[in-house]
C-alpha cells in the first residue's frame, strides 16, 4: 500500500544513523531526503510535518515519525526485532540503554573543542573497557549464544555493531579483549 | 510471590521521579532504599547489582532493573499504561521521547554554571512556551478526549502531568495559554492514586536544587 519509508535528515551520521542501521538490517528498503540548506528545514517545520519542528523524520505507513527512540521503537517491533514478550523487550531496553549512553559520548567526540578531546577520549576509553563492554561480552558468554536475547537477532544486536563500529574508529584496540564481541 | 517494587536512587527527584509517577498512578506500593553515603553506592556496584554502575535501579518481579526508560516501559506494559497497539505506542513514544528532551533541559539547570544561568532559563521558557506545550495542546485539541492516546490513560499522561507541574514550579504563568494541558494536569492530579501521591507525606519528592546535585554527586565521585 504505502511506499518506501522516507528519511528526512541531514546528510551525514545524526540520530538517524541508528535509524538505517535497523531499516538496512530489517531488509527494508527506504529513500533519503537530505536537508542541505535552512530553507529545507523551514519547510518541513512550516508544512507542520515536525511535532516539535525537529529532525529525524521518517514517514511511514502513512504517518511523520519524529523522536529517534520512538521510531527505532516502532521499526523494531514492526520487523519482530524486539524480542517475543515483555521480559525480553525488557532486556533489550536495558542493553539499548546502555549502548546508548555510550554512543552520545562517542559520536560528540568530532565535536569537542580541542582543549578537551584528550579527556574526553579518556573517559570514552574508560567507559568502553570497564563499563560497557564487559557487560555485553559477559550476556553473550553466559548463554553462549549468537545473539543478546532470546537467540534471535534484535535491534540490540545491530545497534551494538553499529556502536562496536564507532568505536573501531577511535580507538581499535578498545575491542581487543573482547572476543564474543568481535 | 514478590513483594513490592524497591527503588535504589539518592533521596531526590533526579532519574527516578517519572519512576515514582508511574508506580504511584498505576496503584503500585513500592519502597525505597536511598543511596545516602558513597558507601551505600559502592556496595550497589560491589554486590553486582548495577549493570552500568549506575542508579536508578529498581528490584521487581525477581529482576534488577537498569535505565530508566527501560524501567519505564516495563512498568507501563505491565500496568496496561502503554496504548493498545503498535500505533498507540508510538504515539505514547513520540510524545513521551519530547517531554523527556524538555524535562532533559530542567535536570542540565541545576548544573548549569552561573554565567550561563539567564540563557538556559530563555531558553528553557522558549522551549516551552513554543515547542512542547503547544505539541501537547493540539494533541488534546485535535481529539477533545481526557487523555492523550487511545481515549484511556497511559504514561504519556502521567509524564506529562509530571512535566506540568516541573513547569509550573519554574515559572507558573508558562502554562498561562494552555487551558486542556491545565484540564489534563488537574484531572491526572486528581485520581486517587496520583491524589495520594502528591499529598504531604506520599513519595513524591522536592523539587531539586543546585546544593542537593551536589550531595548526589559527591555519592558517586567521593
Amino acid at each position: 500500500m504505502a511506499g518506501k519509508p522516507v528519511l528526512h535528515d541531514f546528510n551525514g551520521r545524526s540520530r538517524m544513523e541508528s535509524i538505517r542501521w535497523l531499516l538496512a538490517a530489517a531488509g527494508v528498503e527506504f529513500e533519503e531526503k537530505f536537508i542541505t540548506c535552512p530553507e529545507d528545514l523551514e519547510r518541513l517545520k512550516n508544512d507542520g510535518l515536525l511535532m516539535f519542528q525537529q529532525i529525524p523524520l521518517v514517514e511511514m505507513d502513512g504517518m511523520k515519525l519524529v523522536q529517534s527512540r520512538a521510531i527505532l521503537n516502532y521499526i523494531a517491533t514492526k520487523y519482530n526485532l524486539y524480542g517475543k514478550d515483555m521480559k525480553e523487550r525488557l532486556l533489550i531496553d536495558m542493553y539499548t540503554e546502555g549502548i546508548l549512553d555510550l554512543y552520545e559520548i562517542v559520536s560528540r567526540l568530532p565535536r569537542t573543542p580541542p582543549d578537551q578531546i584528550d579527556s574526553k577520549t579518556a573517559l570514552i576509553r574508560d567507559r568502553t573497557k570497564n563499563r560497557y563492554f564487559p557487560v555485553f561480552e559477559k550476556v553473550l558468554k553466559s548463554h553462549g549464544q549468537d545473539y543478546l536475547v532470546g537467540n534471535k537477532l534484535s535491534r540490540v544486536d545491530i545497534l551494538l555493531v553499529e556502536l562496536l563500529y564507532l568505536v573501531e574508529e577511535v580507538d581499535v584496540s578498545l575491542l581487543a579483549d573482547f572476543p564474543l564481541l568481535q | 510471590m514478590a513483594g513490592k517494587p524497591v527503588l535504589h536512587y539518592f533521596n531526590g527527584r533526579g532519574r527516578m521521579e517519572s519512576i515514582r509517577w508511574l508506580f504511584a498512578a498505576a496503584g503500585v506500593e513500592f519502597e525505597e532504599k536511598f543511596v545516602e553515603t558513597p558507601e551505600d553506592f559502592e556496595k550497589l556496584k560491589n554486590d553486582g547489582l548495577l549493570l552500568f554502575q549506575q542508579v536508578p535501579m529498581v528490584e521487581m518481579d525477581g529482576m534488577k532493573l537498569v535505565q530508566s526508560r527501560a524501567i519505564l516501559n516495563y512498568i507501563a506494559t505491565k500496568y496496561n499504561l502503554y496504548g493498545k497497539d503498535v500505533k498507540e505506542r508510538l504515539l505514547i513514544d513520540m510524545y513521551t521521547e519530547g517531554m523527556a528532551d524538555l524535562y532533559e533541559m530542567f535536570i542540565q539547570l541545576t548544573v548549569t554554571p552561573p554565567d550561563q544561568i539567564d540563557a538556559k532559563i530563555a531558553l528553557i521558557k522558549d522551549r516551552t512556551k513554543n515547542r512542547y506545550l503547544p505539541a501537547f495542546e493540539k494533541v488534546l485539541k485535535s481529539h477533545g478526549q481526557d487523555y492523550l492516546v487511545g481515549n484511556k490513560l497511559s504514561k504519556a499522561d502521567i509524564l506529562l502531568t509530571e512535566l506540568l507541574y516541573t513547569v509550573e514550579e519554574f515559572d507558573a504563568s508558562l502554562l498561562a495559554s494552555f487551558p486542556l494541558l491545565q484540564a489534563l494536569k488537574t484531572r491526572i492530579s486528581n485520581l486517587p492514586n496520583v491524589k495520594k501521591f502528591l499529598q504531604p507525606g506520599g513519595q513524591r519528592k522536592p523539587p531539586t536544587t543546585a546544593k542537593m546535585m551536589e550531595e548526589a554527586r559527591k555519592l558517586v565521585k567521593p
